[in-house]
């Protein structure tokens, strides 16, 4: 019954490097199982993070000082970091941002509004991310754009059979997540931009909960853009990347102006830097770039292998547990290749909010709520759901403590 | 656990009183909790300056479902000044006021009491409570 994690991820050494890991939360020890919102730490880049303050703070791209030379290096150098993990041709396609949700939003205000006329189409699915949904909303109250949505099934992944009817020659730009963050469905994005490249539409991958657990290969998909969040896959808040093909970059008109993102600046007029700078006015999350290249160095070092066989097992072992739990209705796919693990459920009789309540006593760290995707509820028919999300420092073990403590609610409520 | 689901909870999640739609209500007032999505209708009929009729229509916790379920018991016959007294008196207990707790004017409401641990929750418990406010001042307006 239990399923073995496979001998090539030692998860107990690992999870000594997660310093928050190891701390009791009313009583018990903690069980910390929404990745899906954050990731914790572990005590490189956290270390990282404090060194770069201890020792090479300084400003970017302007001090003529040593101490100045050396931030800029660090800073560039984890460009270049997240070029090679994302394999994108070019570290000046990596732009740094604050996250996924700033990234689709420069997206929306820079490309969209130069490229997104009245009549226009834009293709998102029912089960994309506020941040992936309200800021195609916006620039369509702009211009006057049409949003479009492909639908899912009863397994939460995406009508494949609806998206060709979906696509016209008024396509412009298809937008949709890599991994669903409220469902972990992974969508077929390769087949998704194949099919939107023969109406000549543009492709955002939103791979906020994709590149924590996938091996992304922004070449390999074919997409124009990808967005990143650093502090889901381990580095810290704040920071994210935004990769575009770099004749995209170029193309696009400047997002916020200011301080280096500009080439000359008159009183009337200004030109801008070169990409990507021309897209990070002001002073940059320096440390936050640099701990985001210690995240994905701590990544690599444990290789995408190990962690999908990781993921695998824990998608196996909670599909099996929370299936057998009596009145308990899990959402997304049943095949656990198609999908992370992500549970989202309700449980008859008990409310998400409940549920999160008598688990937090246990000192389970679940979400419950609309996971930033009200439609998707509504899609569902559910107000909320519970959603227990696992990483790499999960154990087979702690889904069953989860298990167990439904019971409890189940007891409490019956 | 036991000291925040009390029994009369769950027994006012699982059996709401006054549960309905209100023909000819003086107040309708519809109040969610976006952080949340939990949400409630609230209506009054109201005779003579008191509440005649307290019917809601929700969607949520067992903790802001029983709240509101308990509230619109213990409103029913009184005016709206009482009511908002009432409100008043909930909302310090919910803020851990140990006199509110112990103030019979709540009745059964003082099983919420134990919510006022559970910061997160307080905003459930109030909801049905945050329409009644609005309702009222609506009615005054």
């Amino acid at each position: 019954m239990a399923t073995v994690v496979p001998a090539l991820l030692d998860v107990a050494a690992l999870r000594e490097e997660f310093p928050a890991l190891a701390q009791e939360v009313n009583g018990h020890p903690l069980i910390y199982l929404d990745s899906a919102a954050t990731a914790q730490r572990p005590r490189s880049v956290i270390e990282t993070v404090a060194e770069f303050y201890r020792r090479d703070n300084a400003n970017v791209h302007r001090g003529l000082y040593d101490l100045s030379r050396r931030a800029t290096e660090r800073y560039e150098a984890a460009r270049e970091t997240v070029a090679r993990f994302v394999n994108a041709a070019d570290p000046a396609e990596i732009v740094w941002v604050r996250g996924t949700t700033e990234a689709v939003n420069l997206v929306a205000m820079t490309w969209g509004w130069a490229n997104i006329r009245e009549g226009d189409e834009i293709l998102l699915t029912i089960l994309e991310h506020h941040s992936n949904l309200v800021p195609w909303q916006l620039l369509a109250q702009r211009t006057g754009a049409r949003l479009r949505f492909l639908d899912i099934d009863d397994q939460g992944r995406l009508r494949l059979d609806m998206l060709d009817d979906l696509l016209t020659e008024r396509t412009r730009l298809v937008a949709l997540g890599h991994v669903s963050n409220a469902l972990g469905t992974i969508h077929p994005v390769r087949e998704v931009v194949e099919r939107a490249k023969r109406v000549g539409a543009r492709v955002l991958v939103d791979g906020a909960q994709g590149a924590p657990h996938l091996k992304v290969d922004v070449q390999a998909l074919g997409c124009d853009f990808y967005t990143i969040s650093g502090h889901k896959m381990c580095g810290p808040m704040g920071i994210g990347v935004l990769w575009a093909k770099r004749e995209l970059l170029e193309e696009m008109p400047p997002y916020h102006g200011g301080g280096e993102m500009i080439h000359v600046v008159e009183l009337e007029r200004s030109t801008w830097a070169e990409v990507p700078h021309k897209f990070e006015a002001g002073t940059p999350n320096v440390a936050g770039a640099v701990g985001m290249a210690a995240a994905v160095e701590f990544l690599e070092s444990i290789g995408h292998d190990a962690l999908w066989a990781h993921e695998q097992a824990l998608v196996r072992h909670g599909l099996e547990r929370l299936g057998a739990v009596p009145g308990l209705r899990l959402f997304g796919p049943r095949n656990p290749e198609e999908r992370t693990a992500v549970f989202s459920f309700v449980l008859e009789g008990v409310h998400p909010h409940d549920i999160a309540t008598i688990l937090d006593a246990e000192g389970i760290a679940v979400r419950a709520g609309h996971h930033c995707a009200q439609p998707l509820m509504k899609r569902l028919g559910v107000p909320a759901t519970a959603r227990a999300s696992c990483y790499l420092y999960n154990t087979p073990d702690e889904l069953d403590r989860l298990v167990d403590a439904l019971d409890l609610a189940r007891k409490i409520f019956g | 656990m036991a000291s925040l689901f009390q029994e009369l909870i769950l027994d006012h999640y699982k059996r709401p009183r006054n549960r309905g739609e209100l023909d000819g209500a003086d107040v309708d007032v519809h109040m969610k909790n976006p952080t949340c999505g939990d949400e409630v209708r609230l209506q009054l009929r109201i005779e003579d300056g008191r509440i005649a009729d307290a019917r809601f229509i929700g969607e949520g916790c067992s903790i802001s479902q029983a709240s509101i379920s308990m509230m619109t018991q213990a409103i029913k016959g009184k005016t709206p000044e009482e009511a908002l007294a009432l409100a008043a008196r909930f909302t310090e207990m919910m803020h851990g006021d140990a006199d509110a707790a112990r103030d019979r004017a709540l009745g059964d409401l003082r099983s919420l009491a134990g919510v006022s641990k559970y910061p997160v929750r307080i905003r459930c418990a109030l909801l049905g409570w945050n329409a009644l406010e609005k309702g009222l001042e609506d009615l005054d307006s």
